[in-house]
């Protein structure tokens, strides 16, 4: 699965994107942002203020609790601040 | 509908004309000017980052929830990315109806919405270093104002 990250989680973690391989237990979008938090102490400076992240499934704002089995790609950014 | 992401200068006047012609009789066009200034201090520049395909997709959604609640006849959004400099365009929009109150509640409408929904990230060139703008509550507020009871609206 591609995850891909915008704005300041995006400097945070290092990378705009990566392929993932997830392990079945992963159900949900805040499922997998737990997962994530623990790959490194980068993804846990993303990923310290769940509050404060959006994220969207095949570009679709989506909640925490969405599933994402079928999902292509994953997004995480900050609230938006464009216009 | 036209909806473009754009890194070239916005020409608010050609983006304008291209909507003044046939049945239209009322043309709101709102145009966002990057400020120079940011709590007093000068700012060199916006830096702005988009998601490609979601920030077109977010922003199309949106024209087509404007089209289903008023009598539209065009509507043109022109959205920056990449680095902008003071006193430039960063967004356009424009709703064009037979008349005035459609253009207007459109016009609002879509910018509260682009402001909070569509995958847009500021981020301030200051000479002393860069930061990413905090999104603003009011913000929320104003596209709040839009849902109707019962659903979520435009989602």
């Amino acid at each position: 699965m591609k995850v891909l990250y915008f704005a300041w989680i995006r400097e945070r973690i290092g990378k705009p994107e990566e392929e993932v391989e997830l392990p079945a237990s992963i159900a949900t979008v805040g499922d997998l942002m737990d997962w994530l938090k623990k790959r490194g102490e980068e993804y846990a400076y993303a990923f310290d203020n769940p509050k404060a992240v959006r994220a969207a499934i095949d570009k679709v704002h989506v909640q925490p609790a969405a599933k994402i089995a079928h999902a292509r790609e994953i997004a995480f950014f900050p609230p938006m601040t464009g216009g | 509908m036209s909806v473009r992401i754009t890194e070239a200068p916005i020409d608010v006047a050609a983006e304008t004309a291209a909507l003044s012609r046939g049945r239209v009789g009322a043309l709101v066009t709102f145009t966002g000017i990057c400020r120079g200034e940011e709590e007093g201090a000068p700012i060199a520049a916006l830096v702005l980052e988009h998601y490609p395909g979601m920030a077109e997709d977010e922003i199309k959604r949106h024209v087509e929830e404007a089209n289903k609640r008023w009598p539209l006849l065009a509507v043109r959004i022109a959205h920056r990315v990449g680095r902008v400099a003071p006193g430039e365009t960063i967004v356009f929009v424009a709703a064009a109806s037979a008349h005035r109150q459609a253009a207007f509640a459109a016009a609002e409408f879509l910018m509260d919405y682009l402001k909070t929904r569509a995958p847009f990230w500021k981020k301030v060139e200051r000479a002393d270093g860069t930061h990413w703008v905090a999104a603003r509550q009011t913000d929320d507020a104003a596209a709040a104002r839009w849902k109707k009871p019962g659903r979520e609206a435009a989602e």
